[in-house]
């Protein structure tokens, strides 16, 4: 149920990587746990992100949730569609990316996980 | 997430789960959160209808012939102005004027009240409740919360579907008033009340019977596209309505003053328990109160977040969230006096960053067609 070409963590984000640039976002297991999403705060463009550390917070109507960087490295991109349409995150969040980091380190990307693996632990 | 056993489930739990509820623990029950999404829930409310169950709600019943002595003795308001059939909102009071709980009274007969109680409090409040009453004379208090199912039907379509289920005519119940009757063949109170803003009944029914009547409900509910709703929808929808949420919003150490809610007191009743309290603070007014408020940079104040009047720390968020139907964030925030005037600008400590809010009034929603 999960796309293939993306890789995924514990935090229930996803990743595509192309080039070097890493694209995120959140999972369809995430946003369900979620709920609404009505607010996504995210990081400038120029700043740099460590593995596991907090890059932003995404909020529901019910809840805050803080969002953890996959992969370390300077972040390029902010989607700021979501500003105006966090909404997207529920009803298509394989598609609805949030920021694009250009990596420091690729070999991190060995930590991440494969479709199949993230279908197991979240069931 | 994990289910510790001591979970206590509402008769219509299986339904729930049956039904595909996302089910959480809430005040000590395992109860659904939300079916098909907040939002979709709230807006179903608002324009169509939605069914909650709140079995999970206290029913203590107090009888005698001097149970409206005693009612009168252990609430804020006057249960002298009720009818039989009708219903109050009310404070049972701590004697410093504070709350041991919010409820609803309802007149079942002259020597019979009944209680509509949080039920985070059902243990606490009967305790106080047996205890208190004891001066009143001939009044004994049982508490029956385990004998009614209870369930809201909230919204606009509420009546007409209702009313394909029971003989009751339900146009002739009025706002805060009940009737007895059946719902889909079963015997069951009906009251015009809820915690949404919306027009709606609350039907009690046997616990035995709760699962066909919520099923006869939402069938007779279909053509209108009424829809099962959980507890996330029904916070958002309370908030919306400026409605107080006993934990949150107020508790033993906020007064009926402190609270706003000077309009649940009955100023010429007799004595009640933390009268001379709450009839000072009318008097000499309050330090502090709760006031509602609207951000004004993009963030949600949420409960317990710190709020700053000019720079300093003074005083806390009690309810806060980003509104489904009016696509705002409101909430509830408890402010010193002198900061508590419509129009005031204060700020909210928003996990570190500091957002601006300011003091509206309330209620935030109110519906359209009034005159119930």
């Amino acid at each position: 149920m999960y796309p293939a070409d993306l890789k995924y963590t514990n935090e229930h984000e996803w990743v595509r990587i192309e080039d070097g640039v890493a694209t995120v976002g959140i999972t369809d297991y995430a946003q369900k746990q979620l709920g609404d999403v009505v607010f996504v705060e995210l990081p400038s463009v120029g700043a740099t992100l460590k593995q596991s550390e907090v890059f932003g917070t995404i909020e529901s109507v019910k809840a805050v949730s803080e969002l953890y960087a996959p992969l370390s490295g300077e972040v390029t991109e902010v989607n700021s569609d979501l500003t105006n349409h966090p909404e997207a995150v529920n009803s298509k969040p394989h598609e609805t990316w949030m920021v694009k980091i250009r990596l420091s380190d690729e070999t991190e990307a060995g930590s991440l996980m494969d479709a199949e693996a993230y279908g197991k632990i979240t069931g | 997430m994990t289910q510790p056993e001591t979970l206590k489930k509402t008769p219509l739990h299986a339904t729930h789960k049956a039904m595909g509820a996302r089910v959480i623990p809430f005040a000590g029950w395992d109860m659904p959160v939300e079916y098909s999404g907040i939002v979709n829930e709230h807006m179903a409310v608002r324009e169509r209808a939605g069914l909650f169950d709140v079995s999970h709600m206290g029913e203590i019943e107090i009888a005698g012939k001097n149970a409206f002595d005693a009612v009168q003795h252990i609430t804020s308001n006057d249960a002298g102005k009720l009818s039989i059939g009708q219903i109050q909102y009310s404070a049972l009071t701590t004697p410093d004027g504070g709350f041991v709980d919010d409820v609803l009274t309802y007149k079942m007969t002259d020597e019979h009240y009944l209680l509509v109680v949080n039920a985070g409090n059902i243990t606490k409040d009967y305790a106080w409740i047996v205890e208190h009453i004891k001066g009143a004379g001939d009044a004994v208090a049982v508490n029956n919360s385990s004998r009614y199912a209870l369930m809201a039907l909230q919204g606009p379509k509420a009546e007409a579907t209702l009313q394909k289920l029971t003989g009751v005519d339900l146009s002739a119940i009025k706002y805060y008033w009940f009737a007895t009757g059946e719902v889909a063949s079963v015997r069951a109170t009906i009251s015009r009340t809820g915690y949404t803003g919306e027009d709606g009944f609350e039907v009690f029914v046997p616990p035995a019977d709760a699962d066909r009547v919520w099923r006869a409900i939402l069938d007779a509910g279909k053509e209108f596209d009424v829809i099962p709703a959980g507890l996330g929808a029904r916070d958002t929808l309370r908030l919306e309505a400026a409605m107080r949420l006993y934990g949150n919003d107020m508790d033993e150490h906020t007064t009926v003053m402190e609270a706003d809610l000077g309009w649940i007191v009955g100023w010429k009743k007799t004595d009640f328990i933390g009268s001379d309290v709450i009839k000072r603070q009318k008097a000499e007014g309050v330090t502090r109160k709760l006031v509602g408020f609207e951000m004004i940079d993009r963030a949600i104040g949420r409960h317990g977040y710190d709020a700053y009047v000019n720079g300093e720390k003074a005083g806390v968020v009690t309810s806060g969230t980003q509104t489904p139907y009016l696509k705002k964030a409101i909430g509830f925030v408890m402010l010193p006096i002198d900061a508590t005037a419509n129009g005031t600008e204060f700020e909210i400590d928003c996990r570190g960053r500091r957002a601006k809010a300011v003091v509206v009034p309330t209620p935030f929603y109110k519906r359209g067609r009034a005159g119930l």
